[in-house]
């Protein structure tokens, strides 16, 4: 090969792997840096991270503010409190979920679906023993899970009954709905859907699948594993774009309730639909991540932009954002 | 938004503060941009330590001449309250320092600037000593004697005479460990050369090495043939002198004498400057300090601890770039130059190695320590102490297969290794191999990138020379953290929506 044709072929695979930065702009995708540097730390007020960054302090904040969560079935601060674990288990006959307070990106949450003679049964089918749960406690309270080790509280809820309607969409693991609001209008979702090969976990970059939504309906766009467009369920085999998320008036007022209950501008909501309660708020986001962009296949910046411009958002009432971005960031295909 | 035009101020202020500094050094003290347009010196300074207990004290240090290969340039010392004289004896030259009444812990300074010059010329004739037998007790007379013979026979000079004696200290342990019981190997050494008629003494040198603190004299023999003389390695039999080896005290008298006072050590820093020819041959005239503010004028040790200080903003930026501008993940935020600091003092090679050896048999015993259901805190001390005990082994097996390079992996910050371990193990049992291959891979490389733009000859040269570059270096870094566009990495990661948009 001659020398030219070696540096056309490089300067190919350049082109077909690395888009360009214009291109990028043009469509308007948020990057990195700018979401720190223009969102995160123009909107969001450092001292009201604890509230989201502590999911105890989220709870407490969501249940003065009457915003429906999970219910608490206990709390474990100190290491010698773990011992009365199954005592605090009693009070629940069905399943549960432990999780650090500090946890981020999904991190130490152990899921219980059924207890029995035989044990706890994971969401996995595998069954634990008290003392594996005593001992993920503990690892929680040593700060294992959490941001730069620091001591942790751990938090045992109520299982959620996730909603029929997503049975086939998700394998193991609960199915959530992420939302982004921007200055109180929801400005994009995506649904998290955990495939095997995420382990059950909702987490897109260990293999969850995740799907852009519409934000005038909830039905599905697109969607993505791995960053790669895929349309049907990597293990169920089902049509992902039969996806729609019921209650979705509902899922988008609960999701807006948060920014005036948190106070933070760009904030990043995990919504789960529950079968009896409905739309419950599972975690909130002060740095929501930007894979939802490769999710919905649109870039953020045009709806961000769009939202800043607008003057009277202030006199918006709750009903009224959620009208608006209904009706303006729809998908008129 | 608040307005960025304060910002754009501030960087542009540092930017011209940095710009106008370095010039200022540049044009006024003839600094050059490049390392390599200049003559090296060496500014050595000996620290004298002694205890006083309140009587009169007088400390004299020996203290080198102009010799061949080094000319001496200036000389200063510090040491308040005492009196100070320069004594020129036959066995060389020393500072005599002298107190009437001293208490407790006292230090005294002495600092030598010498030139590299191989053009040097000697103040003073070399002096061949007289070679003098001396008359010792049995059984020692007959083992020395033995050693000699042998050492006759193989030889035909004055040097290789010199070289099979040492050779027959090296090979004959038993008769060699007998004769120590007397007096070190290399006064024998000498005794004997003298013994044979050869002139022959012991001298006391020290190895010049850049930012080297609490170094001591090393011991060499110096034998002479008419007035030639060759310097050889007590230890190996080496012969000659090498390049960065100045000779300290060669007249064969002692290093360090302190009168009234106990507990008396002498220890060498010492520190590379590389400066223009010609400034260098004026400060053999100026004896006035130049008043500016500059590094130099403190003392040697901390002017070498800030050579390396230094050079942590050049790696702390290639940090901030390859975060921000290229999107590269890395354990812990600036861990890499911390290993980059450690790569400094090993070498890449040899760094990259143990780092690699620690942190993998390290996550090894990690995951057992995990089955022990321990709290964090002793988990980490318990990393701590292991890695510790892997550095000793590793440094006992390098050093047993004679690899004295593998003994510099105890420069690592023991500490950050063992939070690395830990990071990365918790990193592999919630994410897997990947992961901790793609953080910890990520690291490395940005450490060795770190690693390569802080060992820069002209880097080093221009953080320690001007003070104004790490005005720039802030400015950069000003800069790029207020950058919002987007990253390396992220053009590959959003490409698929580009291709949407196509279709």
């Amino acid at each position: 090969m001659s020398e030219p044709a070696v540096k056309m072929n490089w300067f190919q695979t350049l082109r077909e792997r690395y888009a360009h930065p214009g291109a990028l702009s043009k469509i308007g995708v948020l990057g990195m840096n700018r979401r720190n540097v223009s969102y995160i730390s123009r909107y969001n007020p450092r001292h009201l991270f604890p509230l989201v960054d502590d999911k105890l302090q989220t709870k407490e904040l969501a249940l003065e503010a009457g915003v429906k969560v999970p219910d608490l079935i206990g709390v474990i601060s100190e290491q010698h409190a773990v011992k009365e674990l199954s005592h605090i288990l009693q009070r629940c006959n069905s399943g549960f979920c432990i999780k650090p307070a500090h946890g981020s990106g999904g991190k130490g949450i152990m899921v219980i679906t059924r207890q029995s003679e035989e044990g706890y049964r994971k969401s996995n089918g595998q069954f634990a023993t008290i003392s594996d749960l005593e001992r993920h406690i503990s690892n929680i309270l040593a700060g294992l899970f959490s941001l730069g080790g620091r001591a942790d509280v751990a938090i045992i809820e109520d299982l959620i009954h996730f909603d029929d309607c997503f049975s086939g969409f998700s394998y193991e693991g609960v199915p959530d709905t992420r939302i982004i609001v921007f200055r109180g209008f929801p400005v994009m979702a995506m649904m998290r859907l955990s495939t095997a090969d995420s382990n059950g976990k909702a987490n897109l970059h260990q293999g969850a699948v995740g799907v852009g939504l519409d934000i005038g309906d909830g039905h599905a766009l697109r969607a993505v594993q791995f960053d790669k467009p895929i349309l049907l369920h990597p293990d169920t085999g089902l049509n992902m774009m039969t996806l729609k998320v019921p209650h979705w008036e509902e899922v988008l007022t609960l999701a807006v309730s948060c920014y005036e209950m948190s106070g933070l501008g760009y904030l990043g909501t995990d919504i789960v639909l529950d079968r009896f309660k409905g739309p419950m708020l599972l975690e909130l986001n002060a740095r929501p991540g930007l894979t939802i962009q490769i999710a919905n296949g649109k870039g953020l910046l045009p709806r961000l932009r769009q939202i800043e411009s607008l003057s009277h958002k202030k006199r918006m009432s709750v009903a009224d954002r959620v009208a608006y971005a209904r009706e303006h960031f729809t998908d008129h295909r | 938004m608040a307005s960025r035009t304060p910002f754009y101020i501030l960087v542009s202020l540092l930017f011209l503060a940095g710009t106008a500094l370095t010039l200022h050094r540049h044009i006024a003290f003839d600094i050059p941009w490049f390392p390599g347009e200049q003559r090296q010196t060496w500014s050595i300074e000996a620290k004298v330590d002694f205890e006083a207990d309140g009587n009169p004290v007088t400390a004299r240090l020996a203290i080198p001449n102009t010799q061949p290969g080094f000319t001496q340039l200036n000389q200063q010392t510090a040491s308040p309250g005492y009196g100070l004289s320069f004594v020129e004896r036959e066995t060389g030259t020393y500072a005599e320092w002298s107190i009437r009444e001293a208490n407790g812990d006292q230090s005294l300074y002495y600092k030598v600037d010498m030139l590299v010059d191989p053009f040097a010329i000697p103040d003073e004739q070399v002096i061949v000593p007289s070679a003098k037998p001396n008359v010792e007790k049995e059984p020692y007379a007959t083992a020395a004697q033995m050693i000699l013979d042998r050492a006759i026979e193989r030889s035909s000079s004055n040097y290789t005479l010199a070289r099979e004696l040492i050779h027959e200290f090296n090979n004959q342990q038993q008769t060699a460990e007998l004769l120590a019981q007397v007096k070190p190997k290399t006064a024998w050494i000498s005794q004997l050369l003298q013994e044979a008629g050869v002139p022959a003494r012991r001298i006391h040198a020290l190895e010049l090495e850049d930012g080297r603190r609490r170094q001591s004299l090393i011991e060499y023999l110096q034998v002479f043939d008419e007035t030639e003389y060759e310097v050889f390695n007590p230890e190996t039999g080496e012969q000659g002198q090498a390049e960065n080896m100045l000779l300290w005290q060669y007249h064969s008298g002692p290093v360090l004498e302190v009168i009234g006072a106990t507990n008396a050590q002498v220890s060498f820093s010492m520190i590379s400057q590389e400066q223009p020819f010609n400034i260098a041959l004026n400060q053999k005239f100026a004896d006035n300090e130049w008043l500016n503010f500059s590094l130099y004028t403190l003392p040697l040790e901390e002017q070498a601890i800030f050579k390396g200080i230094l050079l942590i903003p050049v790696g702390v930026l290639i940090v901030v770039l390859m975060r921000i501008l290229v999107g590269i993940k890395t354990s812990g935020t600036f861990m890499p130059v911390l290993i980059a600091m450690a790569f400094i003092q090993t070498s890449l090679m040899t760094g990259l190695i143990g780092f690699l050896l620690i942190v993998g048999v390290g996550l090894m015993i990690r995951s057992y320590l995990s089955y022990l259901n321990l709290l964090l805190v002793a988990r980490i001390s318990a990393v701590i102490i292991m890695v510790i005990g892997m550095i000793a082994i590793f440094s006992i097996i390098a050093y047993k297969f004679g690899l004295t390079e593998g003994m510099k992996i105890t420069f690592f910050p023991m500490i950050i290794l063992a939070w690395t371990i830990e990071r990365m193990s918790i990193l592999w049992e919630e994410e897997g191999a990947k992961q901790v291959m793609i953080q910890g891979g990520g690291s490395l490389l940005v450490a060795i990138l770190a690693y390569m733009a802080m060992n820069l000859d002209w880097v080093r040269h221009l953080t320690f020379n001007f003070m104004g570059i790490q005005l720039i270096l802030m400015a950069l870094t000003l800069v790029a953290g207020s950058y919002t566009g987007y990253r390396l990495l992220e053009l590959k990661r959003f490409k698929p929506l580009t291709k949407l948009d196509k279709s």
